[in-house]
């Protein structure tokens, strides 16, 4: 997920779309593909609304952050009966005008609800959101673009990371772990911030091993194993026995040095151990899963039915828009432990860091 | 120099121009391969050649695509002059991404920390970025002049660097401030004073064209000026030639070398100004990037002219700007990368086709002059 969002923030959206109203029935026509956009505009009366979806670059099939939109779109299609979707996704290294424009054609197209993946959209929802007011948009990881006709779909990142942290520290024997980051920027630093505070909160005194593997503009941390790997390697012969990654695809390599090291994995976004290559699925203890599909959805399914909400939807610990997994069954013995972790963060007696101090 | 004795990579570069009636032959040339190569690759990809590029000419032909397409290529022509000052005396510049993207971080940070009435604004901004770009430039210059370490692998590795010390830069803790509420991090906005406002020109949309777009006109005509109307352009030409007879001619090829640096990296300065000062106002994540890049395909494409150059900006930018009207048509946005690469295959085929066609060509009628007696007449410099 990371990767695309950050990926190198030329990512073009489209999106756009008349309000079809509310009629969110009939017409299930599955297919991703659309009819040209000329055509629709002129007959908005079909049946289920027009869903546009601009990614950041990369776009369907990155088996991550873009995908887990995807999947909350084909649910919305075939549940919600949608008319029509079209995806569009960012090309390398353009501006915000080219954003703007993916948005507009989507709008103009009759597209609505329009859904933008990835912050990089901030500025040019929040101006095309003012140029086709009864279209109703939402942002994914964005709070800043703000108006009546938007959603901000926004995640706590760190406190599932702060759940994944203390499972790290309660596995850890020798009291050492270590944490991957993609790339160096805010996002991922909040990532870091929560599982470093989730393995001090086990044991203070543990040591915790940190390493971005690229810096921006240079995205690439987020698609390079072999980069990940090495890093990986590294925080394993220095002593530490459980590495979690919140570096896209660059964490197919953690999986593999702690495969090798006879360590322990823990994965990000989606619950890796169902989706990473099998060879390495049972290193990985769990994931700090980041439920994008789950968002996705539920604005399509409230935009659908006339009762878009505009302004900001956190979708944290409470929401269940994050979590830790259960997958394979490493994490049973403390489950118990994790859980009462959790109840403290939802009730507020924990309060997880956004920021690494 | 005649024809026959230029190196390939003089024609490349057009420092060889052809004459009459063939110089318009070889970009028609160019353009058919380019047609051909495309509707090859849209036919087997399963996509009909000729609607396809209709609808990018439809889309592209709209008042708001037009904007969008000189706004792009505002920014990519400036990059191409940067990288062609160097090109003009065989100096291979790589390092213009880099050059300007450290530039227009120094300078969206400077132009955000100070306040100064408009104009003066404007210009601080513009002269650091300008100096910061030939700062950086300057260090493959010095280890080229003083050590001979090759331009195009000092650049290349200086971009490199320049990532790593534009992401030390663009931290918190130096430059950049957070934007609230959002994932992205940038320098501190700059005020309305540095701002430089758009120009809506084009009748039929509210857009607004680069107010910098001015800049890159000047630009232009000073690098034209500059190469062919003086005798540093001529000293700089003719280092690009031949090294040996500049030297025997006196002029100074280490300063020469230093002083084109220097100019190219001033110009990759300049790169990033229209997006910043008439979009943007900040340096953040999501600035473009691999403009540098896109500048040595266009300085290639437009042959080092300051015309041709223009051209090609236009072209690439159409190209870029349409690139999202495919998506919408489940047409492949990739297509377009494909087109601009074959577009600079075939300019670099059909020129050298065209050259060599005239070689052989100036061959025949030599030998055939010699055949019957006459004199060959002799050759003019086309530099």
């Amino acid at each position: 997920m990371l990767q695309n969002r950050f990926g190198r923030l030329a990512a073009t959206a489209l999106a756009g779309g008349m309000l079809m109203g509310a009629a969110a029935c009939g017409g299930d026509e599955p297919a991703t593909s659309a009819s040209p956009s000329g055509a629709a505009s002129s007959a908005p009366a079909a049946s289920g609304a027009k869903v546009g979806l601009a990614y950041d670059i990369g776009g369907r099939g990155d088996q991550s952050f873009n995908d887990a939109a995807a999947a909350g779109l084909d649910k919305a299609k075939t549940e919600l009966g949608l008319a029509e979707t079209k995806e569009l996704e960012a090309g390398n290294g353009e501006t915000d005008a080219a954003k703007e424009e993916r948005l507009r054609l989507l709008a103009q197209g009759g597209f609505n609800p329009i859904i933008a993946v990835g912050f990089a959209y901030s500025g040019p929802v929040k101006k095309v959101a003012t140029e086709f007011p009864d279209v109703k948009f939402a942002i994914v990881d964005d709070e800043a673009a703000t108006g009546p006709n938007i959603s901000n779909l926004v995640f706590a990142e760190h406190e599932g990371s702060f759940l994944v942290g203390a499972a790290a520290a309660l596995k850890s024997t020798k009291n050492h772990v270590g944490f991957v980051g993609g790339v160096e920027v805010p996002l991922i630093k909040k990532f870091e911030a929560g599982f470093v505070a989730g393995a001090k909160a086990v044991k203070s005194d543990i040591k915790v091993d940190v390493k971005y593997l690229t810096q921006p503009p240079d995205f690439g941390g987020f698609a390079d194993p072999a980069k990940g790997k090495t890093a990986a390697e590294g925080m394993f012969d220095a002593g530490a026995d459980v590495v979690y990654h919140a570096a896209g695809g660059s964490g197919g390599g953690v999986f593999e040095a702690a495969k090798a090291a006879n360590g322990k994995a823990i994965g990000v976004d989606s619950d890796q151990a169902k989706t990473a290559a099998e060879d390495v699925r049972d290193v990985i203890m769990t994931s700090m899963v980041k439920k994008v599909d789950v968002a996705v959805f539920d604005f399509l399914k409230g935009a659908t039915s006339g009762a878009a909400k505009a302004g900001t939807t956190v979708y944290d610990l409470k929401a269940g828009g994050v979590d830790y997994s259960t997958t394979g069954g490493q994490v049973d013995d403390i489950k118990t432990k994790l859980d009462e972790y959790k109840q403290k963060v939802i009730s507020g007696e924990i309060t997880v860091p956004k920021e690494v101090s | 120099m005649n024809a026959a004795e230029s190196s390939f990579a003089d024609r490349l570069l057009g420092r060889v121009r052809l004459s009459g009636l063939l110089s318009l032959a070889a970009p028609l040339l160019a353009i058919v391969f380019a047609g051909v190569v495309t509707s090859i690759v849209l036919l087997i990809s399963g996509d009909p050649p000729l609607e396809t590029l209709g609808i990018m000419a439809e889309y592209g032909a709209q008042p708001r695509s037009i904007v969008l397409t000189l706004n792009y290529a505002t920014t990519y022509y400036l990059a191409a002059i940067a990288v062609a000052i160097g090109f003009r005396m065989n100096l291979f510049n790589i390092g213009v991404d880099g050059q300007y993207r450290l530039a227009a971080l120094v300078a969206a940070a400077v132009g955000g920390a100070v306040a100064l009435p408009g104009p003066l604004h404007i210009a601080m901004i513009i002269v650091v970025a300008m100096l910061v770009g030939a700062g950086w430039a300057s260090i493959a210059a010095l280890l080229k002049v003083k050590r001979g370490v090759s331009e195009v692998i000092s650049t290349i590795m200086l971009n490199a660097i320049a990532t790593s010390l534009g992401a030390w830069l663009l931290n918190k803790e130096r430059l950049a401030v957070e934007v609230a509420g959002s994932n992205n991090i940038g320098t501190k906005p700059i005020a309305e004073s540095g701002q430089v406002p758009g120009m809506a020109i084009i009748p039929g949309t509210e857009a607004k064209v680069f107010g910098l777009i001015i800049l890159a006109i000047v630009v232009g005509v000073i690098y034209h000026v500059l190469l062919n109307r003086t005798r540093f352009g001529f000293d700089l030409r003719a280092t690009g030639r031949s090294e040996t007879a500049a030297v025997a001619s006196g002029v100074n090829v280490k300063r020469m070398i230093i002083v084109a640096m220097l100019l190219s990296g001033a110009a990759a300065g300049l790169i990033g100004m229209p997006q910043l000062l008439g979009s943007s106002y900040s340096y953040s994540l999501d600035f473009p990037t691999g403009l540098g890049f896109t500048g040595i395909a266009i300085a290639l494409l437009g042959r080092n002219h300051p015309v041709g150059i223009a051209f090609g900006a236009l072209l690439w930018a159409f190209l870029d700007t349409s690139s999202s009207i495919l998506q919408l048509h489940e047409i492949s946005p990739e297509i377009v990368l494909i087109m601009q690469g074959t577009i600079v295959l075939s300019v670099v085929i059909a020129y050298e086709l065209v050259h060599r066609y005239q070689i052989t060509a100036e061959q025949r009628r030599v030998s055939k002059e010699l055949a019957g007696g006459a004199s060959p007449r002799p050759e003019g410099a086309s530099a």
